[in-house]
């Protein structure tokens, strides 16, 4: 094939694909905002948590797939906008639906001063630096009465202010935090990659000494991806409680939630956007169909996190996207083909 | 005297800590590899060290003889067929030893149910020494200490003076001269893994006879581990100790303030250090 014939077709194409996405998105978000009329309410319980899924899973994928940070410590954030929503909700008597915009900012708030501490390890040690950081919320909050906040101690607290909210109307509200958690995680990455903050992160991820001598402030950069993060996984925890009501420390704190996380997004694909969002589908089949088997579940997410690390690096969308040159959400720069396009 | 007493137990549970974190440390000095599945291996030594004791009929400490070996083969099988191939990326070793301890974890969960166990080595584990009113020595805990600073000494012999070590040195130092003078990068990290888990084989047992422990005990030990590291500074054997002492003493008082303020205070010590000196206490560009 000569140059000159490759040009028009691969042009059209893109523009078509283009429009055709728009009407993709278009429509899927019309049949998602609407679900609380034509969907039962399991149907609804379900759909919020896959949501908070996505927006964990996306938040953690712009921690290590982009910002090279490998967290094990984001079940901090997650605790941490649990009881904010609690706090703001039944002790500053806040509406529980504003409270979990604020329970996000909180913990982008304390986040701050977790990397101050957390950004003076590297790699690996960074991991478990995170780690322990969730250890001491952790325990903060357990023995909250100490320090002279009461938040339940071991028993945990039921977010009685949501609690006590209508029915239907708590149900809806809350579906609506999820899928604008989910779709707002979705769009934020997106928006971030696009950036100016995008342009930097990658060039961090292909060579930080690099990057550093062209004038990209690293440490600012990533610090930014890190209270980011925080931000989203705050308002997912906070969202989450919403639905569950019931706040117990050991829960909230469960470095599982971080552990769900990782599995999500590389099974679907790190360091892309359309990863974790097949991530996420996969995960949650794979959890209602198989997490009645307890422990023989995890040793299978285990093995897949294994088998990930030796054998398919890139996911699911690692491998259908290159092979068909797909990208739902294009965040990269192409080189283009036709003048001035 | 209460206090004193606190630390003194502190000081030798930090013997504990410093077998935790020596095969940490030393996999992070040859081959840049954090094993996120450091404390689920520990705990799975422990259940294989009551399985076995109680099969044969042993003292656990004896099991040791079992064990070592058994663990030293584990971790050469390990890193050849699976770590071996993640090391050419960041994030996939983090990936594959995490999913390990998701595994051995589950497996033992799975196993050996919930519930806690302890390790019986007679009488050893309650006899100690009085040395005033208030304070005891328990000859299980310093024979522990005792034992970590021996195995300290003999991995610093085994670097220093062998073969095996200059090798492991030498990769350490500049994996890519190593191989162009010979040495098989690959076996030397086989080497570097069993070693560690040789010597968490050992930390295994001490701690199941030093403490309760269960299936979901892993990760808590994984953080004491990296903890004294890290405080001790990375590459320095003896600073790892002093990490573990220093994580120890910080716990036994913490608890004695109150109950439930034991790790806290053991965490909020770490992060001090790691606000104050962030390369450690004793920080030097060495192997462990």
């Amino acid at each position: 094939m000569s140059v000159e014939s490759s040009r028009q077709p691969a042009l059209t194409r893109r523009r078509w694909l283009d429009i055709a996405r728009g009407l993709f998105f278009a429509c899927v978000l019309g049949a998602l905002v609407t679900v609380p009329w034509w969907r039962s309410e399991g149907g609804m319980r379900d759909l919020v948590e896959f949501f908070t899924l996505l927006a964990l899973a996306q938040m953690w994928n712009l921690l290590a797939g982009y910002a090279g940070l490998v967290s094990i410590g984001q079940q901090s954030f997650v605790g941490i906008g649990a009881y904010s929503l609690f706090m703001l909700g039944d002790r500053a008597a806040i509406h529980p639906f504003l409270a979990v915009a604020l329970a996000g900012l909180i913990a982008a708030v304390i986040s701050l001063p977790t990397a101050a501490v957390a950004f003076r390890l590297r790699g690996g040690y960074f991991a478990i630096g995170t780690w322990v950081i969730a250890e001491v919320f952790y325990l903060l909050t357990l023995n909250g009465t100490d320090f002279g906040v009461d938040l339940g101690g071991g028993n945990g607290v039921t977010i009685l202010s949501a609690a006590q909210l209508e029915r239907s109307f708590r149900g809806h509200g809350t579906y609506w935090w999820a899928l604008g958690a989910g779709v707002g995680s979705v769009l934020l990455s997106y928006l971030l990659l696009r950036s100016r903050v995008g342009l930097a992160l990658t060039a961090i991820r292909d060579d930080e000494t690099a990057a550093r001598s062209i004038g990209v402030n690293v440490l600012r950069t990533k610090v930014l991806v890190w209270v980011v993060a925080a931000f989203g996984c705050g308002l997912a925890g906070a969202v989450i409680y919403l639905n569950l009501l019931r706040v117990q420390p050991e829960a909230a704190y469960d470095v599982n939630w971080t552990a769900y996380m990782i599995f999500i997004v590389v099974i679907g694909g790190i360091g892309t956007i359309e990863g974790p969002i097949i991530g996420t589908i996969i995960f949650f089949v794979l959890q209602q169909k198989l997490s009645q088997y307890g422990a023989w579940y995890l040793i299978l997410l285990g093995s897949i996190a294994i088998a990930a690390a030796v054998w398919f690096r890139g996911g699911i969308w690692g491998v259908i996207g290159r092979r068909y040159d797909l990208r739902l959400f294009p965040v990269q720069r192409r080189i283009s083909t036709t003048p001035g396009a | 005297m209460v206090w004193l007493n606190q630390v003194v137990q502190g000081l030798l549970l930090g013997g504990l800590y410093a077998l935790f974190a020596t095969g940490l440390s030393l996999v992070f000095g040859v081959m840049r590899m954090v094993n996120l599945a450091q404390g689920d291996l520990i705990v799975l030594s422990s259940f294989l060290a009551f399985v076995l004791a109680g099969d044969l009929d042993w003292n656990p400490l004896l099991t040791l003889v079992i064990l070592i070996p058994l663990m030293a083969i584990l971790g050469f099988a390990a890193q050849a067929l699976l770590l071996n191939h993640t090391l050419d990326s960041d994030l996939a070793p983090l990936l594959a030893t995490f999913g390990l301890s998701v595994i051995i974890q589950n497996s033992l969960l799975e196993h050996f149910s919930g519930d806690t166990r302890r390790l019986h080595a007679g009488a050893i584990e309650t006899e100690s020494i009085r040395v005033t009113g208030q304070i005891s020595i328990g000859w299980f805990p310093l024979m522990t200490f005792l034992v970590a600073v021996g195995l300290l000494v003999a991995l610093q012999l085994l670097i220093r003076r062998t073969q095996i070590g200059r090798s492991l040195r030498a990769t350490s130092d500049d994996r890519r001269a190593a191989q162009l003078v010979g040495i098989d990068n690959r076996k030397v990290y086989g080497i570097a893994a069993a070693i560690s888990l040789a010597t968490v084989a050992i930390a295994g047992v001490f701690l199941g006879v030093y403490s309760n422990f269960s299936p979901t005990s892993g990760p808590s030990r994984l953080l004491f581990a990296f903890e004294a590291v890290i405080i001790g500074g990375l590459g320095s054997p003896w600073g790892t100790l002093v990490g573990g002492v220093v994580l120890g003493v910080a716990q036994t008082v913490g608890a004695q303030v109150s109950v439930g303020w034991g790790d806290l205070t053991g965490h909020l010590v770490f992060l001090a250090v790691l606000l104050i000196r962030p390369r450690g206490l004793f920080a030097r560009p060495e192997l462990v």
